[in-house]
């Protein structure tokens, strides 16, 4: 039998949803037979490959190389899943929209205000998107799985449903927070 | 005329971060540079927010020590709020922080060490790492399920949930506390977390002959050494005094007050990376740098003070000078003793009847316009840092995070092994590997340091002094 080829994605959030992912305990050595983890934080390939069937994604968009990533992500991944609130609908991650000028705000607070020696913004690193996005706001999603973290119960009842060919039904399953 | 070598992102780590290597003409190394690429903004976007609020929102900065942020950010709010914490929530607290360091040193371990010292540095991509292990060694790698999901069921069953638990932990106590029947549950699981731990680290002691080349060049130097130690001078990870010693051991400070950080830790910024790098004030920075985690906790520590740990922290000495264990490598083998540790920790407090009384939480109004909490995260000192108005809304946040204070010695592990490993002429995937191995033994955690987080595919690439692409490496 053919392995299910899943990626897992960090993006702006705390990798409490991996950790959650995680957390189906002994559920992964099932899963390790069903599934081939081809990209991965856990995993040491380095570029995200072709023909993915599930990906699954934690965080929200914050900065240009996640946004580049993401896109590249969808283009060669059949199903793509947003697990966590931050994938979702930003959370944590998008707060600092709220502040005027957020990119700026954070940085000059945390780089100038709160250095003793040196202060100074940090230039050689991927620029902050003007905000944090949710992933629905930059690609088409097929799956969501709310929650800060979505319990592990809930993910592998997705997972599950989409290795057995089925839909997941979410309703009454999820919630926020 | 660099020559640069990018491994972007470094992977098996917590959080993303690039390691950009700069080489000479003959292709040897220059200089190495661990980077942080993402960042998130807390210290702002708290601002304005209730005090009461900053546990749930600031142990979002990292899902792999969320417990260490609920306890700085508790402390820190039970300082504004200036009451005494009941004994018995003292207990819990510290109870759930020992699931806490028990489920993330097992993480660090079983998850995303092992699977280098299984099959070795230069072995195939595929294998290397947790998918390979269950592969190829089921039983150490359901050791590490269970030993990581003993640790996350205490903090389950102490607070309610495994990741983000912060309805639980309150300023001034807890809000609910322990059942005799959730208590038993832990106890009845503790003992066979108890024997993974041990045969574990005979397991690991044995396999330790094997390493003698990693123990000598994966990153060993002397550094000082910081973090909590009880009035006694033990191991500590909840309250007590700073300690800092020089690489010989000697005493640079002690019982240093950590709510006064501000007079003694002070901070630098580099322009490459979104970590900044803390130094002890009267030495400067750099030299002031120092180590903090594991390793640096049972090099300060007189002893674990725990009768197993205690046994196995003075084997663990003699891989060091005068008892100081210099070897980044060896931070796995601290890891292991402070799990037992945790384990003999947890079974006493569920043993005292004292941690089941009913009282624990004295509740209380701001009455301090600035509280500061500290405690020993799994990966070392966690400092958080609040300002509030006279309505208890946060003005002002500094948050210095655990893996922050090893910034400088990332630098410094990865340009020794880089020098020691990488040729730039004929570059192969297991000389990098052995440069995030350093990486990975220190396990930072930069969803935490960057109080961020990034992701990014990439290679390694290598570059002429013109900027060309002369070899590329695709893992
Ligand atoms: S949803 Fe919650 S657990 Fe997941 S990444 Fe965001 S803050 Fe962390």
């Amino acid at each position: 039998m053919n392995k299910v080829r899943v990626a897992t994605i960090w993006l702006s959030g705390c990798s409490g949803c991996h950790m959650s992912f995680l957390d189906q305990d002994e559920f992964l050595l099932e899963l390790a037979k069903l599934v081939h983890f081809v990209y991965s934080p856990l995993i040491d390939v380095k570029e995200f490959p072709e023909n993915v069937d599930i990906t699954i994604v934690e965080g929200a968009v914050g900065n240009e190389e996640q946004l580049e990533l993401l896109e590249s992500a969808r283009k060669r991944t059949k199903q793509l899943i947003a697990l966590g609130d931050c994938a979702v609908h930003g959370n944590v991650t998008s707060l600092r929209n709220a502040l005027k000028k957020g990119d700026r705000a954070v940085l000059e607070r945390a780089y100038l205000e709160l250095a003793d020696t040196t202060p100074q913004l940090p230039t050689d690193v991927s620029p902050l998107l003007k905000k944090a996005y949710p992933l629905n706001e930059i690609v088409e999603v097929d799956h969501f799985i709310p929650g800060c973290p979505p319990p592990a119960p809930l993910i592998k009842y997705v997972l599950t449903e989409l290795l057995a060919g089925r839909k997941p039904v979410m309703e009454n399953k999820a919630k926020f927070g | 005329m660099a020559k640069e070598i990018t491994i972007n992102p470094v992977t098996r780590i917590e959080g993303h971060a690039k390691v950009t290597i700069f080489l000479n003409d003959d292709g040897s190394v220059k200089d190495a540079r661990f980077q942080i690429n993402f960042f998130r903004g807390f210290e702002k976007f708290c601002e304005n927010r209730p005090y009461y609020e900053m546990p749930s929102i600031t142990s979002r900065a990292c899902g792999i020590c969320p417990v260490s942020h609920l306890i700085a950010s508790a402390k820190a709010c039970d300082a504004l709020v200036s009451v005494n914490v009941p004994e018995t929530a003292v207990k819990l607290r510290r109870l759930m922080h020992m699931g806490q360091i028990i489920q993330s040193h097992a993480l660090s371990f079983f998850y995303l060490s092992f699977p280098d010292l299984l099959f070795g540095m230069d072995a195939d991509v595929e294998k290397r790492n947790i998918f390979g292990l269950i592969e190829k060694d089921p039983e150490i790698a359901r050791n590490g399920i269970k030993l990581r999901k003993f640790g996350q069921e205490i903090i389950e069953r102490v607070a309610g949930k495994r990741i983000h638990s912060s309805d639980w932990i309150v300023p001034g106590g807890v809000r609910w506390p322990l059942t005799k029947e959730k208590g038993k549950q832990i106890a009845t699981d503790l003992p066979e977390a108890k024997s993974i731990a041990i045969s574990t680290l005979e397991k690991f002691k044995k396999m330790l002959s094997r390493f003698d080349e990693e123990i000598e060049h994966l990153g060993k130097f002397p550094s000082n050494y910081m973090g909590l130690v009880t009035p006694d001078g033990d191991l500590e990870h909840y309250d007590g005094r700073l300690r800092i010693i020089d690489h010989q051991g000697n005493m640079i400070a002690d019982s240093l007050d950590p709510t006064r950080y501000r007079e003694f830790i002070g901070e630098a910024v580099e322009p490459w990376s979104y970590m900044k790098f803390p130094y002890y004030k009267p030495l400067g920075y750099p030299e002031g740098s120092y180590r903090v985690g594991p390793l640096a906790r049972l090099n300060i520590a007189r002893r674990c003070g725990t009768p197993l740990a205690d046994e196995e922290i003075n084997d663990f000495r003699k891989f060091g000078k005068n008892g100081i264990v210099e070897s980044s490598f060896l931070y796995h083998y601290a890891r292991l003793i402070e799990i037992l540790y945790c384990i003999e920790r947890a079974e006493e407090i569920l043993n005292d009847p004292e941690s089941y009384a009913e009282r624990v939480w004295a509740k209380a109004e701001v009455s301090r316009s600035e509280g500061i909490g500290v405690a020993e995260a799994p990966r070392g000192t966690l400092i958080h840092h609040y300002k509030v108005d006279e309505n208890g809304l946060v003005t002002w946040v500094n948050l210095i995070i655990a893996t922050g204070h090893n910034n400088v010695a990332f630098n410094r592990a990865v340009t020794e092994v880089a020098r020691k490993y990488v040729e730039g002429k004929k570059l192969t995937e297991g000389m990098l590997n052995r440069v995030e191995a350093v990486i990975r033994a220190y396990d930072p955690c930069l969803s935490c340091a960057s109080h961020a987080f990034d992701s990014r595919g990439i290679d390694f690439e290598l570059y002429d002094a013109d900027g060309r692409l002369i070899d590329r490496n695709i893992r």
